[in-house]
């Protein structure tokens, strides 16, 4: 556990930033309650894995000598997505490769950027969250998440402490949703094939409510759900955890 | 074979709406990712061995020359000999000049890749010489003229019903009203069809899992007996090798063997792994008097000292497509060619061109499951996504995808420009959905409205409410 | 020798230039000759699984479960003198003809035949219409449930893959715990380096998954894969 109150600059990811700013306000508030201080620091956009997934290095690299800059002065880099937390820690290294400037920056970088609740579980050492949800719900674990940063334990960890909440597992959570960034625009039938199996595992849980770390599976699960006419809501798990579930759930209106 | 892989996405419109093979691939899914987790289960040396194992295929590789020099001069003193084959051409080449030396009439085949990547039975039909698949699974594709569909379970993709009609429609000499219903039956009659090939074949061709310099031999790994009966029966037997089957030693190959079947199929060991050396002997009764490896490039060693050098560390296990969710919803034969699922993503560009593969590597979602199941520890996904740069350095990457991207890039580049534009992107969003929390269909967003609904955003970006100072 | 003539020379002269250039650029030759040398001249074990990493019973023990778990039947007897009767009970438990065909091992020769005069043998390696064939394993391994069969006029391998049942004499100290164990074995026996035409690694009858999965034995080889142990 750090001494003096860690400085964590957010990184919101593209997402949050502008389809659900209420994940960055949850995320915020478990940063705050488990004793950091937060900062989000102006000059970041995205992560760059559209460009660095479309096989475009250079726009990557001058995207992420962006993001090493701007957040290099804090202790640690909290973002509530492990495709993005996983872009800077595992790829951001691999991207300045022999760059006797970029890599060591790259590597310190890489080296205190983590996921928001694998931070708090593995770093914070929490295991309890203070917040209350009357209902049944499903986690499903995000590729990136799952396999590149290990994070499968500490969502259930901390959601086990809610009040009241109830966590069923359906079948495959860890099975691929089938967004894949611009995989679900460029192979839509195929991630349509992925997003409607995860739906009907989803559905066969029985849960009020489907979780997971990272917002673009989230849209991409809410949007099967809804176009299923399905009742099942979809939220981001730091909504859960930080008690923040009077918004309306993704792809749902007041 | 015939390549489709520039129709990938016409191949998987075909695939998704085909109910038959959805139902295979249904069964393939359950079944492989049981089975494979249940052997790990078993052997706590698992991760450990998967570390040696590519660690010892990167020091061959590392050293290829050099094994070949002993393995060639091993296979010469038991009486064999090393044919080397830059094309695949030359490798059908070399073989059919080989069956053409014995009058060859018959040639039985045990499963090979290689044999499939050169398109081999076409060219010795049309010498006049009758390849028959002997593996069951190869048999029925043989007799259906489909090209495999997994690389260990070639007729993964039908149903017994599939097979059933095959063999009543090709098996016309046995009686109409047999019982073919059952798999029991259908095996049973495979195996009396093929009995009296085996033994009449003039040559038998193999692949080869593996080449161990140390002893000079070639090994195969199966659980029928047919690749045995193929290569023990005949005067001839021919391997097929590519390039990186090539490992040191008896005890490099028994690690790799170990995790081999384990993530293939589930099996702690194939039935039969046998390992040919040689020529038969003098005081030998049976076995082959000639023992020829043909020994094909066809690409690899260009891939050596380069980026995707560590494909060639593939065993060819198979667990890395039956643990793809894009494989499952698609089935192998959308892929296009002799290798599918994601290491016939890495592997076909290399060989075809990626002009021709392009779709395959960029058909996948990077989930990592390949990479997490690999038992070579081979990085999948990053491979797949150097294929993507290479694309992108050579203009290949759609235009659309290409202008969108920079368009994007610049902005993204530029957080206060960025922030200002996706600050009226939201506006203008929330202005054409009227009020409504998703929507059904977008201009531009075609991908995603097909299948899905778009969540609409909630209000301002979070950069916007920071900067002024509060939650909501 | 070979029949036909074929030229690959100008191929293999190519390819060994590609692979010598890219390869051994930034290591000097020596180094490289060096590595491949000694990891040939040692053929050192790597990891290998504790499983097997047991006493003699226990190794038998594992073996005999390993190998029924892949649908192999075993029996021990307590010596040779056994083994024409363990065969003679096999062949009436399963209504096979009292006839079974093998080569010319002496251990299997030197059987007290005289036990079972009933029963026809036939010598050499197998025809079309062989039914029980009869193999003296040169070895096994207790791992996975592995009988190591050696080429030969001993034991043809044809005997190993035609006839529809197999029955196989194993000593039981010639059962290894791993396939490590088995490497040295050969080696004693063959010498360094090399291996007999064939080495057939034999873990239960013949099987095939190909259609829809269903694991059906019998596929082209044996159908029964019978061990007889004996343990004197």
């Amino acid at each position: 556990m750090p001494e003096k109150a860690p400085h964590v600059g957010l990184f919101v990811t593209c997402l949050v930033d502008v389809f659900r700013p209420g994940v960055g306000w949850a995320a915020v508030k478990l940063l705050r309650n488990a004793g950091c201080v937060v900062d989000v620091p102006r000059a970041q956009t995205c992560c760059g894995q559209p460009a660095y997934n479309t096989g475009d290095r250079a726009d990557t690299r001058a995207i992420a000598e962006g993001v090493i800059a701007a957040f290099e002065p804090f202790d640690y880099v909290v973002a509530p997505s492990g495709s993005c937390a996983g872009m800077i820690k595992k790829h951001y290294p691999e991207l300045f490769t022999g760059d006797a400037a970029w890599e060591p920056r790259a590597k310190a970088l890489s080296a205190k950027t983590h996921e928001l609740v694998s931070f708090l579980v593995d770093v914070m050492g929490m295991d309890t969250v203070d917040a209350a949800f009357a209902g049944t719900v499903t986690y499903h674990d995000s590729c990136s998440g799952l396999r590149e940063l290990g994070i499968k334990e500490q969502p259930r960890t901390l959601l086990g402490s809610v009040d009241g909440l109830e966590l069923r597992e359906m079948e495959d959570t860890d099975v691929c949703c089938g967004f894949g960034g611009t995989f679900c625009v460029k192979y839509p039938d195929i991630s349509n094939t992925m997003v409607t199996n995860k739906a009907g595992c989803a559905s066969a849980a029985e849960a009020d409510t489907l979780l997971a770390g990272d917002l673009g599976c989230l849209m991409n699960i809410a949007g099967k759900l809804k176009r299923q006419g399905s009742s099942m809501q979809v939220r981001h798990v730091a909504e859960v955890l930080a008690g923040r579930t009077d918004d309306p759930a993704i792809g749902e209106g007041n | 074979m015939d390549i489709t892989s520039p129709a990938f996405k016409s191949n998987v419109k075909r695939a998704l709406a085909d109910p038959q093979l959805q139902r295979a691939m249904g069964n393939v899914k359950r079944g492989f990712i049981k089975k494979r987790q249940a052997a790990f289960d078993k052997l706590p040396e698992f991760d450990a061995l998967r570390d040696q194992a590519r660690d010892i295929k990167n020091h061959t590789l590392a050293h290829l020359d050099l094994y070949y020099e002993i393995y060639e001069q091993k296979v010469r003193d038991a009486g064999g000999e090393v044919h080397w084959a830059s094309t695949a051409e030359d490798a059908r080449d070399i073989i059919l000049q080989i069956c053409q030396a014995h009058g060859a009439r018959t040639v039985t085949k045990g499963k090979s890749m290689i044999a499939e990547e050169i398109a081999l039975n076409d060219h010795l039909e049309q010498a006049g010489i009758t390849p028959v698949e002997t593996d069951l699974g190869e048999y029925i594709i043989q007799l259906r003229n489909e090209p495999p569909s997994h690389i260990i379970g070639p007729a993964i993709h039908l149903n017994r019903d599939q097979v059933e009609e095959s063999f009543r429609a090709v098996h016309t000499d046995l009686p109409d009203d047999r019982p073919l219903g059952e798999v029991s039956e259908l095996v049973d009659e495979a195996r009396a069809i093929l009995r009296q090939k085996y033994i009449d074949a003039d040559v038998g061709i193999t692949g080869a899992n593996y080449l161990v310099a140390e002893t000079g031999t070639s090994i195969i790994v199966t659980n029928e007996g047919n690749g045995d009966l193929t290569q023990t029966l005949p005067k001839v037997h021919i391997v097929c090798a590519s390039l990186e089957k090539m490992v040191p030693t008896l005890e490099d190959v028994s690690t790799i063997l170990r995790v081999l079947a384990r993530s293939a199929t589930g099996q702690e060991f194939s039935t039969y792994t046998t390992l040919s050396t040689g020529a038969r002997r003098t005081e030998d009764v049976d076995g082959p008097e000639e023992y020829h490896v043909v020994v094909l490039d066809n690409g690899r060693s260009d891939m050596l000292g380069t980026e995707f050098q560590d494909m060639l560390r593939c065993i060819r296990c198979g667990a890395c497509m039956n643990h793809c969710p894009v494989y499952h919803a698609v089935g192998g034969h959308a892929y296009g060619w002799v290798y599918p699922g994601p290491m016939g993503s890495v592997l076909t560009p290399t060989l075809i061109g990626i002009d021709q593969a392009g779709h395959l590597p960029n058909a996948s979602s990077f989930c990592g499951r390949c990479e997490a199941v690999c038992p070579m520890r081979i990085p999948l996904p990053k491979m797949m996504r150097h294929w993507r740069e290479r694309e992108f350095e050579r203009h290949l990457t759609p235009r659309t995808v290409r202008t969108s991207l920079a368009l994007w890039a610049y902005f993204a580049r530029r957080p206060a420009l960025y922030h200002l534009t996706s600050s009226m992107f939201i506006r203008a969003l929330k202005l054409f959905a009227f009020g409504r929390a998703r929507l059904k269909s977008v201009p531009l967003a075609g991908g995603w409205t097909r299948h899905r609904d778009l969540p609409m955003p909630t209000g301002q970006t979070f950069q916007e409410m920071w900067r002024a100072g509060g939650d909501e | 020798m070979s029949k036909v003539q074929i030229d690959t020379k100008a191929n293999r002269d190519r390819l060994f230039d590609k692979m010598r250039t890219t390869l051994g650029g930034a290591v000097d030759a020596a180094t490289r000759d060096q590595a491949v040398r000694k990891r040939l001249e040692r053929h050192g074990r790597n990891l290998v699984p504790e499983r097997s990493n047991l006493d003699a019973a226990g190794q038998l023990e594992l073996f005999r479960v390993q190998a029924e778990a892949v649908s192999a039947t075993v029996v021990d007897v307590d010596s040779h003198a056994d083994v024409p009767e363990a065969i003679t009970d096999y062949l009436r438990q399963h209504n096979l003809p009292a006839r079974i065909k093998h080569g010319a091992d002496k251990v299997l020769t030197a059987l007290p035949w005289d036990k079972t005069p009933a029963l026809a043998r036939d010598h050499g390696p197998a025809h079309g219409d062989d039914a029980v064939s009869l193999s003296h394993a040169f070895a096994a391994v207790a791992e996975t449930g592995t009988l190591i069969l050696a080429s030969g006029p001993d034991n043809p391998t044809s005997l190993n893959f035609l006839p529809e049942n197999h029955i196989v004499v194993l000593d039981a100290s010639t059962l290894g715990g791993s396939y490590e164990d088995a490497w040295d074995s050969l080696r004693k026996t063959y010498g360094e380096g090399t291996l007999p035409r064939a080495v057939n690694m034999i873990s239960g009858p013949s099987r095939t998954a190909d259609v829809e999965q269903t694991i059906q034995l019998g596929a082209h080889g044996p159908r029964r894969l019978h061990v007889i142990v004996v343990k004197g």
